[in-house]
Order: structure tokens, then sequence, then C-alpha cells
């Protein structure tokens, strides 16, 4: 069990989204930085799936009722455990009583917690993801308080052959760090500038010549209006060459939309399913997590990739992810 | 049938169906909506209808998609949908629901009754019977969880958004936007004129599936007293 001392900014229960039911207009939601989720959960022996805590920059206070597995990804918002700082991206043995705090935010916007056993909450609708405006999902249908009781899971085999390493360490220390972590090359830096590559989208050639120009050539604000829902960027106006009637249809996680007041918009977790405005581009999947560590007031700057690379790069990425799963499982075994 | 196929980013298809909103092209929709209930393809992670489009959402790394050298993903799913949706015969005709939403009219469930009497030169009776005896479609949902897009509307009750939208609208309100009409599911900030509100609960997340309605629907209003609506929560309580 885990208590929560004091719940940070916004914290809440994600796991890799709520699928298969968005023809009823129900949202996807999930971890925002999906690769920072998963990590997180592979790095504690669970499976990747699993609920995590998303962390918005200003951290929660948390208390361990019990001795835990833990692993911390994404975005440096200084976690300590009793005082002393702990590091990213590796396996951390908490002992039973000590105290996770986060700091100030150093770099990024959101961290994952995961725990061994995984964060236990009731599945709706086949997830364990917290859609916030129909309050369903998650811990409740919200956001954590000051004084919610987690409760975790148990951890499956894997899981406890990576606390037995780490168990032998702890002696006195609140805490054991795993002597290895994920590598470099395989985290992408969270730089407050992100270069985010994009796929043109589906009305790109409706727009001016300039405005197509524009959009690989300035640098666009993300403004305080941007929430889980969707990232409102703030740059030179985009337009259509002229007034279009667009019909609702499909979007998806990073389409980039142009309502008429010409600031584009990138559909984030939370988005509706559904959107009515030309759609200039798309952000390649596989740069996802840079645009979900972004913070208001940050800039960004979009630049083209072809579907087809796109998709090359993906596989890659994924290649070394199953890579890493499997050099785990092969350590520990 | 005829379609075309377009890329949406890097893990989803949409398959344009028609250009524009008609019972047609619903139809086309309705029709590859229900093949893909009921054959599942290891790739596909899941479908969004529209008025013109049905999207396919898929896998990009599914192993399936995978495997051969040369083509990737997108080519795959291409490749995949142009085998498949020829097969898939127009003439099939899925059958519509249809479903009957009780509505209490006016009072403080509708606020916006008079108005739109108003502008449009009735009583608030006749807007009730005209609002009532219309054949509505659902075109499509979407905008929140259970929301209908819903079509056949008479212009004779047409109403423009308000000016300023309110910020809280009840979950289960109806309203009239334009020459649309719909109920909110649940509670969010709307522009819409409000003209009543129906007991039954559009979202039901606790239920499969979580919506009452679904795209291809037929829809009646059917209007009810302030006692009925008391009795209709009473016994849902039960």
């Amino acid at each position: 069990m885990l208590t929560i001392i004091k719940p940070g900014l916004l914290t809440t229960i994600q796991d890799l989204g709520r699928y298969g039911f968005q023809r009823y207009g129900v949202i996807v939601s999930g971890a925002m930085d999906q690769f920072a989720h998963r990590m997180a959960n592979i790095l504690v022996g669970n499976q990747e799936n699993t609920p995590t805590m998303e962390i918005t920059l200003l951290g929660p206070q948390i208390e361990f009722n019990e001795n835990s597995l833990i692993s911390i990804c994404g975005g440096d918002l200084t976690p300590t455990i009793d005082g002393s700082p702990v590091r990213l991206w590796r396996s951390i043995f908490i002992k039973k009583g000590s105290k996770l705090k986060f700091g100030s935010p150093r770099s990024g916007c959101r961290a994952y917690l995961a725990v061994a056993g995984g964060i236990s909450v009731e599945a709706v609708m086949a997830s364990g993801s917290t859609y916030l405006r129909a309050a369903i999902g998650g811990y409740h249908g919200r956001a954590l308080k000051e004084g919610d009781k987690i409760r975790v899971g148990m951890p499956g085999s894997l899981s406890t052959k990576i606390i037995e390493s780490l168990s032998d360490s702890l002696s006195r220390q609140p805490f054991a760090e795993m002597d290895w972590s994920i590598a470099k090359d395989l985290i992408l830096s969270t730089p407050t500038e992100p270069s985010v590559r994009i796929i043109r989208g589906r009305e790109f050639n409706l727009f001016t010549k300039e405005s197509r120009e524009i959009l690989y050539k300035e640098h666009f604000q993300v403004t305080p209006q941007s929430d889980r829902m969707g990232y409102r960027l703030k740059g030179l106006s985009l337009e259509l060459q002229k007034a279009e009637e667009i019909l609702s249809e499909a979007v998806t996680f990073g389409t980039i939309q142009v309502p008429s007041d010409g600031n584009p918009i990138i559909l984030m977790a939370d988005r509706q399913t559904t959107g009515g405005y030309p759609k200039i581009g798309q952000v390649a999947k596989v740069d996802l997590p840079l645009v979900a560590q972004v913070k208001p007031g940050d800039f960004i700057k979009f630049t083209e990739v072809s579907l087809y690379d796109a998709q090359l790069l993906l596989i890659k990425k994924e290649k070394k992810i199953q890579q890493l799963k499997s050099g785990i499982s092969l350590k520990f075994r | 049938m005829e379609y075309s196929l377009h890329p949406l980013g890097d893990n989803a298809v949409i398959i344009q169906l028609g250009k524009e909103i008609n019972i047609q092209t619903q139809q086309r929709v309705q029709v590859i909506a229900s093949y893909f209930d009921e054959n599942h393809l290891e790739w596909m992670v899941e479908y969004i209808p529209a008025f013109t489009t049905i999207t396919i959402i898929y896998d990009p790394v599914s192993p399936s998609l995978l495997g051969e050298k040369f083509a990737l993903p997108y080519e795959k799913v291409c490749y995949h949908l142009d085998t498949l949706l020829p097969t898939i015969s127009e003439g099939q005709s899925v059958e519509s629901r249809v479903v009957e939403v009780p509505v209490c009219y006016g009072g403080e469930f509708g606020p916006d009754l008079d108005y739109v009497a108003k502008i449009n030169n009735l009583t608030k009776d006749e807007v009730i019977h005209i609002h009532s005896t219309g054949d509505y479609i659902v075109y499509m949902i979407g905008f929140a969880p259970g929301f209908p897009y819903i079509g056949g509307m008479s212009e004779m009750i047409a109403a423009p958004r308000r000016e300023t939208p309110r910020l809280k609208i009840s979950a289960r309100t109806v309203g009239i936007a334009g020459m649309q009409t719909g109920v909110y599911p649940i509670e969010t900030p709307g522009g819409w004129q409000l003209i009543g509100r129906t007991p039954i609960e559009l979202f039901r997340p606790d239920e499969n599936p979580p919506s009452l309605l679904r795209a291809g629907d037929k829809i009646r209003f059917k209007p009810i007293s302030e006692k009925e609506y008391r009795e209709w929560e009473e016994d849902k309580r039960c």
C-alpha cells in the first residue's frame, strides 16, 4: 500500500489507454509519455500495460507502507527518498516506511512511477486509465488527493528476482538502487526547444504556401491553455487558402489541427475521438514522448518526416525496446 | 463499393466512402463497421466511424504486419484493405434499431424552449410537437462519450447557438444548435439552446457497449411530463 501525503499538481493513474470504445465517443486517455510509462514497468518486471502513476511538474509525497520495488522514468522532477536524491530510469528497492518526495522540475514535465505488482485499480472498460472528465477509471475517476491509500498488486516472478538481487545491498539504507539503468541512446533527451518530426496531415495542401513554410521554419510556443487533452500553440498564424467546410472525422494522438484563429493544437492523450478542424500535420509516434515532456512556455520546432521513415523509425525503436526486455529477463532467469 | 484510403499519421488509415452527409454514405459506413464487428483482424486496434469515413486504428508494430521485407506497415494495411473492401457488398443492409428517448420539455430542464419558439414564431407546444415527431438518424458518436450527431431535425425549429456558451450543462439535457439536435451525455460546457432533459443515461460506463446509441440508430423523442420524469428517475434508483 502507498499513502499519498501530498498529491502534487496533477497525479493520476494511467496505463496504455482505453481502446475499443472510441466508436462510442469514449476517449483513449492513458499515459502521455508512453515510452517512459513502458520503461518504468519493464524495470520492475511488470507487464507494459500495468497502471503507473503519472506525475505532472510538481510531484507528490508518498509514503510506502511496505517494501517495494519501484522505478521512476520520464521527466526529471528531482525525486528523493527520505531526503537522498534517487536516479531515474533504474530499478530501486524502497524500504517500508520510507517517503518518496518530488522537488522542483529540472527537465521535462511528466514522470512515471511504477511499482512491482502494479498499482491496483479496478479496470473500467478494460483499462485502468483515469478519464477525468467522465470521472471513471484510475483511482475513483479522479486525480489523487491527500490521504488516498493506493493498493499494489502481487509482484510476479521476474519482479521477485529483481527484488532479491537488490535486497542484499539494502543494509541500513532506506533504499537500494540498481547499478545499471536504461541505456542513454534509448532515452530521448528532454530539451526545452525540441525538434519534433511530423508527417503531412490530410489537409496540408489546403493551407497557403506561406503557412506551409511557416510550419517548418518557425518556432511555436506551448501556451498555458495546454493539458492532457491538447497543447494549444502560439506562433505565426496558419491560414487556409480559402474557407473550407470539413466534416468531423477521427483524430489520433499527435494530430495537429488548426482552428480558424490560425493557432495549431496538438491533440494529446485525452483528445476527443473526432474533430472537424483541418489537419495540417501529425506528430510521428516515435516523437510523441518528446512532446509529452514539453512544458507550457517551452517552444517546439517541427521538421518534416515521410510516413515511410516515420514507420521505419518506430520499428527500429520497438526492436531496441524488445531487446532490452529480453536482456532483463535473461539477466534474472 | 467505391472508396479511397488516406493515412492519418503512422498508425491509422481513413477509408473515405463519400463526400457529403447522406443516408447512402451512412449505410456504407455501417456495412463496413458491422464487417469489422464480426471479423477480427490481428493488426487492427479499433475503428472510428464518422459521417463519410471510417478510420481504422492499427498497430504498426504488430507482428502480423512485420516479417516480410520491403513493405511498410501502412502499405500492408492498404494491401489488406484493398483485398477485403471490394468483397464487402454494398447491398448488405444493416438493420437499424429504433430507440425511444423520453424527454421532459421546457421548465427548469429546457430554459431555452421559449427562445426557440419565439425566433421561429411558434408556440412552445408547437416546438415540442415538431421536435418529437421528427425522424432522426444517428450519423456518428463523438465529441463526448455517447454523444450522438443526429440528422433529420426540421428547420422550422432551428436556432443559433448561444453567443456565450454556458459553463455547465447538466447531463442528459436535450438541445438545439443550428439545424442539429442532440443530447449531452455528461456534464459539459456548451453553447446549445436547451429545450428539455431525458431521464435515461446515454453514457453507461458499466455496460458493454457503454453507449445507449450507436451510429445508424433511429431515434424517436417522446414527450413526458415532469411527473413521469421524476418516476423514471425513481425507477433508476431502485
